[in-house]
């Protein structure tokens, strides 16, 4: 296989929590984490529970804020690519890598009051200038795939039960194609025909060139997708 | 864009000897929504008032980059100037949607009055436009020569951001706008909000003390307290991972639904 | 009772003191500088209480001279009780020479018309006016309505157009018409019918507003444009009648509607009495 070089680059990476209400007690959760990810590869964090696995992907995503270190990602169009640093970035730099290079898959889908399912999935292509038209074709399409029926396209997703919640989540979250991909359980609450159908979805986009970072607590799924494993350990040294 | 559209440099207002607000800077950028959040007294609003050119300033300066005239000093202009700006790039969304509205006309006169003050003068068109408005805020088109008075309250709000956005305001500065509504209504406003910023790509600073509206409809998050900024940050960073004591004990105080 | 009171002492020429005539002078002076700015001024103590011609007196009083001809016209006419009171009070304190006819006077002072006949350069329009501010129905602080002129802020005035449209399907304003003035301030013409707008429009002589209540001062100046505020597709028109005068035939002046027996019998009759009487005088020469 072709090694291609990382599109994501993260060094010395240091988060901890300071919880102030309980007298200022600290938490260190990640110590001096270090990964490169390449694109076709998918890196499954593996490790305990609370060891941080969740808290290295929300502090790549820029959700959590390290304390240290370093998270690059390859940014921008064509000739103008470069190195974009995420650590203590400036607000409208994060968005814009959330915009157009990072999808993030969270376990729960926050509820939009209102908007109807189609139009949530479609909402970051839209943002990246896509016509309503195609945002919502694409949208359509991605649900299809993913089992949600059409009836339910049109309603707001608040009374859907979780897993469908879950896929409605995964669909937005592909719908962009996103360079560097980073998915948090997104199997979670699926039964096992729905679980397949997403492990097909992700593979597709590895395959076609994602980096991805994931955290797959199913074995089987993990076993699918994964390229490599990353072992997170408390409190977060690197394996 | 390579500038900021708002940058705040060192803003202090005092009444007397109480510091309102204390030294606050940022920028903002075309496309993003800051949320400026506190508790009462936590000096939000007086901050949004001298951002948006209502106060100004003991110390510090705002300085906004306008269309086609370059940057400019906020509290420098010309009053003229300043007026002319607050009616054309910029919008202003009161808490109490009665400040904000000439309650003794009817809607189609509300919306069309920042038209008509830049010279439209064709009835037929300030007309449509209004109504197109109406639509757009999702008022019955029908209540078009109805006055305010017949509104409700979430109405009348919504009324007041379509007098705001029908000369295509690039910046729109927002007081509690959905303060004082009923729930349902509440949830209506912000997607239509939600809706508006997205789809004519307004920036926006808005105040609010509801970390919900905040989680909804800001990118950016700047928590006050006593009149000092003690954090600020990405929206769902600010709110995932508060770093201050002060915006751990507001996210921790969210009753859970 | 003597005719000239002035000549006994009692009263100063024309009423009031000469310093005050110097002070409404500067006044008249600045309004024709800047046409239909409202100049403040220090009014005074009149004989008669505010709402009966204060502003218009004391205008007419300061620039009035020996050699002057006034006409005084309340709603038109020349008889009516006020008009006939103010003519006489000037002819008293002034010993001018007074007349109902338009053409022979110099100075006309004028309640809510403008005379028929066409002025000519020279003659001097005194209106009097109960509120000066045309904004002031929309706005009710000073404070206000005097930065919204500084800064040309008129879009209210419009907005209120709009809202006459949007209620009657026309704009309902008939009298106290706004207008602009020389294209920059906005002047309340004072409660003259909308008809007699575009008389002021360019018209040869010098137009002079006394507010007294108020105590402001106003001014076209001769052939200043005039523009009476409409939409582009509801543009400003003036009344007509189906009828014509029952006196003189006249279709081209104002006409009111005259109830003359307790049957309820109507006739239109012109407002301006000198107007109708000439060409009355006019038909019967034929």
């Amino acid at each position: 296989m072709k090694i291609m070089s990382p599109v994501l680059r993260v060094a010395g990476l240091a988060k901890s929590f300071f919880m102030h209400a309980q007298g200022g007690l600290e938490l260190s959760v990640l110590r001096d984490v270090e990964l490169d990810v390449a694109p076709g590869e998918c890196l499954a964090l593996v490790g305990p529970s609370g060891a941080g696995k969740s808290t290295l992907l929300r502090s790549l995503y820029g959700n959590y804020r390290p304390q240290r270190g370093s998270i690059r990602v390859r940014h921008g169009d064509g000739d103008e690519e470069k190195w974009v640093e995420l650590v203590n970035a400036e607000p409208r730099i994060t968005l814009d890598v959330r915009r157009h290079t990072m999808g993030f898959v969270s376990q729960f889908l926050r509820v939009i009051p209102r908007v109807a399912t189609v139009d949530v999935v479609a909402e970051p292509m839209l943002r990246l200038g896509a016509s309503l038209e195609e945002a919502r074709q694409r949208a359509e399409f991605l649900l299809s795939v993913l089992g949600i029926p059409e009836r339910l396209w049109s309603l707001p997703p608040a009374t859907f039960s979780g897993g469908e919640q879950q896929r409605v989540n995964i669909a937005r979250s592909l719908i962009a194609d996103y360079p560097v991909l980073l998915l948090d359980e997104p199997t979670a609450s699926l039964d096992t025909a729905n679980r397949d159908g997403v492990i097909d979805l992700i593979r597709e986009r590895r395959n076609a060139g994602a980096a991805i970072v994931g955290i797959f607590h199913d074995v089987a799924v993990r076993e699918a997708l994964a390229t490599r494993l990353y072992t997170v350990e408390s409190p977060g040294v690197a394996a | 864009m390579t500038a900021p559209l708002l940058s705040a440099h060192g803003i202090t207002k005092r009444f007397g000897s109480r510091i309102a607000c204390r030294s606050v800077s940022f920028e903002l950028w075309p496309g993003e929504v800051l949320g400026i959040v506190g508790e009462s007294g936590s000096g939000k609003t007086t901050l949004l008032n001298c951002l948006a050119g209502r106060l100004a300033p003991d110390e510090g300066s705002v300085t906004y980059e306008t269309v086609s005239a370059g940057t400019v000093d906020v509290h420098r202009l010309s009053e003229a100037r300043r007026r002319l700006l607050t009616r054309t790039e910029w919008g202003f969304v009161n808490q109490d949607a009665r400040e904000g509205l000439r309650m003794g006309v009817s809607a189609g006169a509300n919306i069309g009055e920042r038209l008509m003050a830049i010279g439209a003068r064709h009835y037929g068109d300030i007309r449509q436009s209004a109504s197109d408005w109406l639509g757009r805020v999702e008022i019955d088109l029908d209540r078009l020569d109805d006055r305010p008075t017949t509104y409700s309250g979430g109405m009348r709000q919504r009324l007041q951001i379509a007098r705001n956005l029908v000369s295509n305001p690039r910046l729109v500065f927002m007081d509690e706008p959905t303060g004082g509504l009923d729930v349902s209504v509440q949830a209506r406003l912000l997607d239509l909000l939600r809706g508006l910023v997205d789809r004519f790509h307004l920036s926006a600073v808005l105040v609010t003390h509801d970390l919900g509206v905040a989680r909804l409809l800001t990118h950016r998050l700047m928590v006050m307290q006593g009149g000092s900024v003690v954090e600020d940050g990405l929206t769902d960073q600010v709110l995932d991972d508060p770093q201050h004591a002060y915006t751990q004990m507001l996210v921790a105080s969210i009753l859970p639904v | 009772m003597p005719d000239t009171n002035y000549e006994d002492g009692a009263y100063n020429y024309a009423y009031l003191d000469e310093q005050t005539k110097r002070m409404i002078r500067r006044a008249i002076l600045k309004a024709v500088a800047v046409p239909g700015y409202q100049v403040p001024f220090g009014g005074r103590e009149m004989p008669l209480p505010y709402g009966w011609g204060t502003g218009g007196i004391q205008v007419t009083a300061a620039i009035i001279g020996r050699d002057d001809t006034l006409k005084v016209i309340d709603q038109g006419a020349d008889d009516t009780t006020n008009a006939v009171s103010i003519r006489r009070f000037f002819a008293r304190v002034a010993d001018v020479a007074t007349t109902t006819r338009t053409e022979d006077a110099t100075v006309i002072q004028t309640r809510h018309r403008v005379p028929e006949t066409p002025l000519k350069e020279g003659q001097i329009l005194v209106f009097q006016v109960p509120i000066p501010e045309p904004l002031r129905m929309l706005e009710p602080r000073e404070t206000e309505t005097r930065t919204l002129h500084a800064l040309s802020e008129y879009g209210v005035m419009q907005v209120s157009l709009y809202e006459s449209i949007a209620r009657h399907g026309r704009i309902a304003k008939t009298y106290n018409y706004p207008v602009l003035v020389n294209g920059r301030y906005m002047m309340s013409p004072s409660p003259i019918p909308k008809f007699d707008n575009p008389k002021l429009d360019r018209n040869p002589a010098l137009q002079l507003y006394g507010a007294g209540r108020e105590k402001r001062i106003y001014a076209v100046p001769p052939y200043t444009p005039v523009k009476s505020l409409d939409f582009d597709d509801h543009p400003f028109e003036i009344e007509t009648w189906t009828e014509c005068c029952a006196l003189c035939g006249s279709r081209e002046s104002f006409l009111d509607e005259m109830i003359v027996d307790d049957s309820g019998t109507r006739r239109f009759i012109c407002s301006d009495t000198d107007y109708c009487q000439e060409r009355q005088e006019e038909r019967q020469g034929k």
